[in-house]
């Protein structure tokens, strides 16, 4: 049975841990996303041997997560690659197989709804935000979704409405809520705030 | 009738599936259709016996396609205290009975890339909903089911007819075992499984499952689950002002009910938290028998679901 609720508020990903259970670990991360993976993997070797990494950001990172000794790892050229190969990735995998992400909340928005396409339940995906705190938000008007959004109220990247980011994150679609701000009063929109400090 | 809205119905027809099993089509009343409800739903079947009601949950097998009527697979059980003897002796073509909305709490994962459904004896029914609906929507699925004998697998002919080599028969007559080890491995990224039958079954398919490493998020079980007995005791309703006793054979909603409690209820077999109530006093040790609250919740001893669960002791006292 699925109990789990569609909308969780904050903090929307739990962080990195093992599943000493999966007899394989599939695992994307993106920039600062590698140092969730190094803490989490680091001390774990015979996970490893059964470990894919996928990885697109700098050099520093990726050199330290080269020599981590996963079975396979492979860098590449940026989130599009990275995406692409994942794909190649989940459609060969087999279940026993767990799926852990690492990065900003946009990239594992995105990792997380390709995962969807191929059945795999948002709940069951093991992740952790690193680096900017930016959120990804959809409009509850157009659908549209905007990426590395950090004030409040925005406009909307489909609709260009004025959208108020609600605190409410939904896991099926990995997003925050965007809803119209001046729905009351047309025109009345407040000044924005900063979302992330 | 806190499950809510009560439907009509009457019986249209019956067949015995198996020498255990019947089949009751269950025809709208009214003559208006019945609601469309997603595979794996059940719905609360209400029969006046007499002295009482009995309200069992019942998983629906199939709605006709114009909506006409519902299906139900019932088993007879050994040692019924009530319910499922009602229908197989006292219930004939004509009968009438009331059933509650349907209520879905062993859905199929649309999304799924394949769809393993396992099923144990009387465990069939809402399996059979979940096939029919996976083969509509053109989805990938096996069904595994696994039966005493030909002649106690309930709907297997029908199964086969629809379902073809997708559906793989285990007789334990013929000493075939269902081993989940050798269902689960090579299944594509993406798999769920969903698994009804007894507790046994379905504890065995679940630790096979999270030993094969597939996420808890991808393992779906429904029990059958009937509240069990145990010793009386007394129930207060703090903010009521009324005390009831609890018979050893009648579950703690069933006492409320009696009493004239309008408590809520959906599945009656503790599985949905509607029956969630506030312990307030308990002067004796909290036997919970849901698959519900967490254990925290559990050991906490503040709350209780009506429908299955009791005190040893004497007095519980409830926030009603
Ligand atoms: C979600 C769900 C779906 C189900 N689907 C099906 C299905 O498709 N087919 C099927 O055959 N069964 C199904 N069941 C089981 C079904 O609801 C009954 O539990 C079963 O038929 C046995 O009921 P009974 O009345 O014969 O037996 P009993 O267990 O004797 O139940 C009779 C009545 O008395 C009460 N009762 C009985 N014994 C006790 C006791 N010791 N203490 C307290 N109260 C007691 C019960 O609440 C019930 O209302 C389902 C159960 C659930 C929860
Ligand atoms: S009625 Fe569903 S848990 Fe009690």
């Amino acid at each position: 049975m699925i109990t789990t609720s569609t909308f969780d508020s904050r903090p929307a990903y739990g962080g990195l841990s093992l599943d000493e259970r999966a007899k394989s670990h599939l695992v994307v991360a993106e920039g600062d996303g590698a140092s969730a993976v190094l803490d989490a993997f680091e001390d774990a070797p015979p996970s490893l041997a059964r470990t894919t990494l996928l990885y697109a950001g700098p050099d520093g990172m990726a050199v330290r997560l080269a020599i981590l000794g996963a079975a396979e790892f492979r860098r590449t050229s940026g989130r599009l690659d990275l995406m692409n190969r994942l794909d190649e990735v989940f459609a060969t995998s087999k279940m026993g197989a767990r799926l852990y992400v690492a990065g900003t909340e946009s990239f594992i928005g995105e990792v997380i709804a390709k995962a969807a396409t191929y059945g795999v339940v948002p709940q069951s995906v093991i992740a952790e935000q690193r680096g900017s705190l930016a959120r990804r938000v959809q409009c509850v008007h157009c659908k549209h979704v905007d990426e590395e959004v950090t004030a409040t109220p925005y406009a909307c990247g489909g609709c260009g409405q004025s959208l108020f980011v609600r605190d409410h994150f939904s896991r099926r679609h990995a997003a925050f809520q965007g809803v119209r701000v001046d729905a009351e009063v047309p025109g009345e929109i407040p000044a924005a705030e900063e979302l992330v400090q | 009738m806190s499950g809510g809205v009560e439907i009509p119905v009457v019986v249209s027809d019956i067949e015995q599936a198996t020498p255990t099993v019947r089949r009751f089509r269950l025809t709208a009343a009214s003559g208006q259709p019945l609601p469309h409800f997603a595979a794996g739903s059940h719905v609360v079947v209400m029969m006046e016996s007499g002295e009482r009601i009995i309200r069992n949950a019942y998983s629906l097998v199939d709605r006709a396609e114009d909506g006409s009527s519902y299906s139900i697979g019932v088993l007879k059980t050994r040692d019924s205290r009530g319910g499922s003897r009602f229908m197989h002796e006292r219930v004939e073509v004509g009968s009438r009975l009331k059933i509650s909305m349907p209520v879905n709490l062993f859905p199929v994962f649309a999304p799924g890339r394949r769809h393993l459904l396992v099923a144990g004896g009387i465990g069939v029914t809402p399996i059979y909903a979940m096939a029919d609906e996976l083969k509509r929507q053109g989805a990938d699925y096996e069904i595994h089911y696994a039966v005493r004998d030909e002649a106690h697998g309930a709907f297997v002919g029908e199964l086969r007819e629809r379902h073809g080599d997708r559906l793989t028969l285990y007789r334990s007559d013929l000493s075939e075992v269902l081993a989940v080890r050798e269902i689960l491995p090579g299944q594509p990224f993406g798999t769920h499984l969903y698994v009804c039958g007894p507790q046994g079954m379905i504890d065995a398919v679940l630790e096979g499952g999270r030993e094969a490493g597939w996420p808890k998020e991808h393992l779906h079980s429904e029990h059958f689950q009937a509240p069990p007995s145990g010793d009386p005791f007394s129930a207060r309703l703090a903010k009521a002002g009324i005390t009831c006793e609890v018979r050893s054979d009648q579950s703690l909603l069933e006492a409320l009910e009696e009493a004239g409690v309008d408590a809520p209820f959906l599945c009656r077999g503790g599985a949905c938290g509607q029956c969630e109530v506030a312990v307030v006093d308990a002067d004796g040790e909290l036997v919970h028998n849901d698959h519900y609250l967490s254990e925290d919740e559990r050991s906490s001893g503040r709350k209780i679901m009506l429908c299955v669960s009791r005190l040893k002791g004497r007095e519980l006292v409830l926030d009603l």
